[in-house]
């Protein structure tokens, strides 16, 4: 028996996936992955995946079995990956989701596996946050494994490290853009992904330096306030529609998703998928609240004053191009050529 | 008589738990437990109307744009909108391009691998199956990954993103394709239908679709050796175990109806029964809670449906209720969605009246070509020029009914909105149906009645033939309960 410590079967890594208060959209938006796809990052990353609920052939008594292995210590785990919320009701008691076949609740499982773990990675907001699962009241007691909502703790508490050294890895989003995890795994796969590759929320930097903001095809209306009125109007939806782009931190609108798209490319707003607590803004999604005319959440790093000034001064500058294509389902009015007219 | 607990219970979508009891090496009586509870129509009373549309996709990531469309409805239903044309033909294209993603998964990488088992390696057919369509190892799920994948570049087109998108709303799609963007689409589909007529069919997708009974469909497989596509292969594998025998279920087959063009539903809306289709009574709908970890209150409709979890409940051995059609069950999904829709190849297939695990593959296979073919039209039929989405709010009080499919069959959400906020919200699910517990009379569920009689092979721990019942259903657990 290797210890927790070792790298890896002969430079391999095992991985094993569960699924808990979540709705398997990671796993299939990361079916989508291209460039690589799923099976050539496993391939690429030299993973064995030892169990995956949607992937892997074992069922029943011989996946309890693995897993029995797994949490006692006497077969590896390099790397745990979780897919949707812990779930902690009722009243502490995890009985939301037994673990099928075991009669043990599945926190209960999380709990000592991730133990074990020389990686832990959350796969999406539900089991980094909470996300989701943890909307409205809460009342099954959603968490992350590392926050409850934007509390630090969750299931494995705020000081937990894997025994790799780093603490669990969240990458947030909801869904993930498959990118964002099969580049963590080939990151970690070769030895390269280190605490200063996280971010606050310990999310990979790869996507979180950015902005949604950052390569909306929108810039240019929101740089005039030229402002969309209503789903599917092509202006900037900031100011009436709830969009938080210029707020969340992801690559959306530079790493396309499905080939072409974008939440904002898909005529509705960003709603901050990334963030902790996103699924209670405490506004209608696709409403941006607003004080005396002025919306509530600004740019980050923008100062109000700053805001307010600017957004007065563009909008008096609006170009007409762009008060017309603002409002319009589909982008009517070109650009113009001073040399040449259409 | 011994027990086998089954769990957990893998390659269906979500957390799945089948307890069998078995006589004389076949299951004599099943129980199916679904054990996740997360709470969603709770969750969402109190809210906005409009916040269904970012909750309800949210309960399902291979379902998602089927709640979707469901939440979109009940809200189009509350408020009295239509979608435009176009609106209506960019739902369909976002809508079957989910569908038709989901049986190709469900297909290659939940149903297939079963058969590449340690458990057939005597059969003459398993080291060419294993070769194929072994989970994590086939040949096959390398090819359908990508072909896969790049049909899902409609939705980054079309909605923006898969799953969970905003842009299916009650008045139509909030993503107005332009015509250089609808050349892309139709682009987009002939490479997937050059994959499915070389990969999985081995032949044009008309003549798949126009096979008109289980005699036709056999003398299309014996045309070309079996290892020629992935639908002949499971053809002959169907036939070596006799799959027409396995999973049978007697039950009334429902479907909600899809894809609504200017022309009306594609497919009809109905319930199939004896042999004859009559209309869905949907005032006829209600979910028995005797058997649920809930603390029930009888049979309720939907509208009047209430959730209250409680997993004390001595009765209960599961969280899913039990939706029964005027006290009856039912089942769901593309064999009853193609039955209704009086398809004479998926009639035909049904044994005595009966489904089976072979009809319930056949008829997701058929439904493939058949969509295909119809997106292929609707692509051809959007006018960039015309308008895609029609404006309005929910009123400050209503109620409101969306019924589709998804996939995996009927779905429905009922919405009742009091002083502009949501004071109730229920959600039946096709898996609700066919995985349903026994309900107030004691009747099994769906597949608690498909169960049984599936043999036990010497030594199985884990009975084979069981799962290949549980799979045919293509079940998404994560929906059910919701």
């Amino acid at each position: 028996m290797k210890t927790k410590t070792d790298p890896g079967r002969s430079g391999r890594l095992s991985l094993l996936w569960l699924q808990s208060g979540g709705c398997g959209g990671c796993t299939l938006s990361l079916l989508g992955a291209e460039g690589p796809d799923l099976l050539t990052t496993f391939e690429a990353a030299g993973i064995d995946v030892l169990w995956h609920p949607s992937l892997s052939e074992a069922s029943g008594g011989e996946t309890l079995e693995l897993l029995r292995r797994l949490r006692e210590g006497e077969e590896t785990l390099d790397i745990l990956c979780l897919e949707g919320s812990v779930m902690r009701g009722p009243n502490g008691t995890g009985r939301f989701h037994m673990m099928s076949g075991s009669d043990e609740p599945m926190m209960s499982w999380l709990d000592a596996l991730a133990r074990r773990a020389n990686y832990v990675v959350a796969v999406g907001s539900c089991a980094a946050f909470g996300g989701i699962t943890a909307g409205g009241s809460n009342e099954v007691e959603a968490c992350g494994l590392a926050y409850d909502g934007r509390d630090a703790g969750g299931l494995l508490g705020a000081d937990f490290r894997a025994a790799s050294g780093l603490p669990v890895i969240n990458i947030a989003g909801c869904p993930i853009h498959p990118d964002w995890f099969t580049e963590a795994l080939l990151q970690i796969a070769a030895g390269r992904l280190n605490r200063d590759d996280l971010d606050e929320w310990e999310r990979p930097l790869a996507y979180t330096m950015h902005l949604v903001h950052h390569g909306c095809s929108r810039n240019e209306f929101y740089e005039f306030k030229a402002s969309a009125e209503k789903l599917c109007d092509q202006g900037c939806m900031m100011e009436n529609l709830g969009c938080k782009g210029t707020q969340a931190r992801a690559d959306c609108n530079i790493r396309p998703w499905n080939g072409h798209g974008s939440c904002i490319e898909g005529g509705y707003p960003c709603i901050n998928c990334t963030a902790p607590k996103f699924e209670e803004p405490g506004h209608v999604f696709t409403e941006t609240p607003k004080i005396s005319g002025i919306p509530i959440g600004l740019p980050t790093d923008m100062p109000k004053a700053w805001f307010v000034a600017l957004a007065a001064l563009s909008k008096s500058a609006t170009p007409a191009r762009l008060k017309d294509n603002a409002t319009t389902a589909q982008l009517k009015t070109p650009p113009t050529d001073r040399l040449k007219r259409r | 008589m011994s027990r086998i607990i089954m769990g957990p219970f893998n390659r269906v979508e979500g957390d799945l738990e089948v307890k069998l009891d078995i006589e004389a090496g076949a299951v004599a009586k099943a129980h199916v437990v679904s054990p996740l509870y997360r709470g969603f129509e709770r969750m969402m009373i109190g809210k906005r109307p409009a916040d269904a549309l970012v909750f309800t996709p949210r309960i399902c990531g291979i379902c998602s744009v089927s709640q979707s469309v469901a939440a979109a409805k009940a809200l189009a239903d509350a408020q009295g909108a239509t979608p435009p044309p176009n609106g209506q033909l960019a739902i369909n294209l976002v809508h079957a391009t989910e569908n038709v993603a989901d049986h190709l998964t469900h297909f290659y990488l939940f149903f297939m691998p079963d058969f590449a088992r340690p458990t057939y390696a005597a059969e003459p057919w398993s080291a060419s199956t294993v070769e194929r369509f072994a989970a994590l190892k086939g040949e096959a799920a390398r090819e359908v990954l990508p072909a896969r994948a790049q049909l899902m570049h409609l939705m980054g087109l079309l909605a923006g993103k898969w799953p969970h998108t905003l842009s299916i709303q009650p008045g139509g799609s909030t993503r107005a394709v332009v015509n250089s963007e609808l050349a892309r689409i139709s682009g987009i589909l002939a490479g997937f239908l050059r994959f499915l007529e070389k990969t999985l069919f081995g032949d044009k997708l008309e003549r798949v679709a126009a096979l008109k009974s289980a005699d036709e469909l056999g003398a299309w497989a014996a045309e070309k050796p079996a290892d020629s596509s992935d639908f002949r292969r499971f053809l002959a594998l169907s036939d070596a175990l006799r799959l027409t025998q396995l999973g049978r279920v007697n039950a009334p087959l429902l479907s909600f109806g899809a894809y609504e063009d200017e022309d009306g539903v594609r497919f009809a809306r109905g319930v199939f029964d004896q042999g004859a289709v009559r209309e869905v009574d949907a005032a006829a709908i209600a979910e028995d809670t005797s058997h649920v970890w809930d603390l029930g209150g009888g049979a309720l409709p939907p509208f009047e449906g209430r959730t209250q979890p409680d997993p004390e409940q001595k009765s209960g051995y599961t969280w899913c209720k039990a939706p029964r059609l005027g006290g009856r069950v039912a089942e769901t999904g593309a064999v009853a969605r193609q039955a209704v829709d009086g398809h004479p190849l998926v009639r035909d297939l049904l044994t005595d009246g009966a489904t089976n695990v072979h009809s319930r593959v056949v008829a997701r296979l058929l439904e493939i070509a058949r969509v295909t073919i119809a997106m292929e039209g609707w692509a051809r039929r959007i006018n960039p020029k015309e308008p895609f989405r029609t404006h309005g709010q929910p009123p400050k009080e209503a109620l409101g009914m969306g019924l589709t499919e998804a996939a995996r069959g009927a779905l429905g959400h009922w919405i009742k909105i009091e002083r502009g906020k949501i004071a109730n919200y229920q959600i039946i699910a096709p898996t609700t149906w066919n995985f349903s517990p026994r309900d107030a009379d004691g009747q099994p569920g769906a597949l608690e009645q498909a169960l049984v009689g599936a043999p036990v092979r010497a030594g199985e721990t884990e009975p084979v033939a069981a799962q290949h019942v549980v799979r045919s259903f293509d079940p998404c657990v994560v929906c059910t309960v919701h």
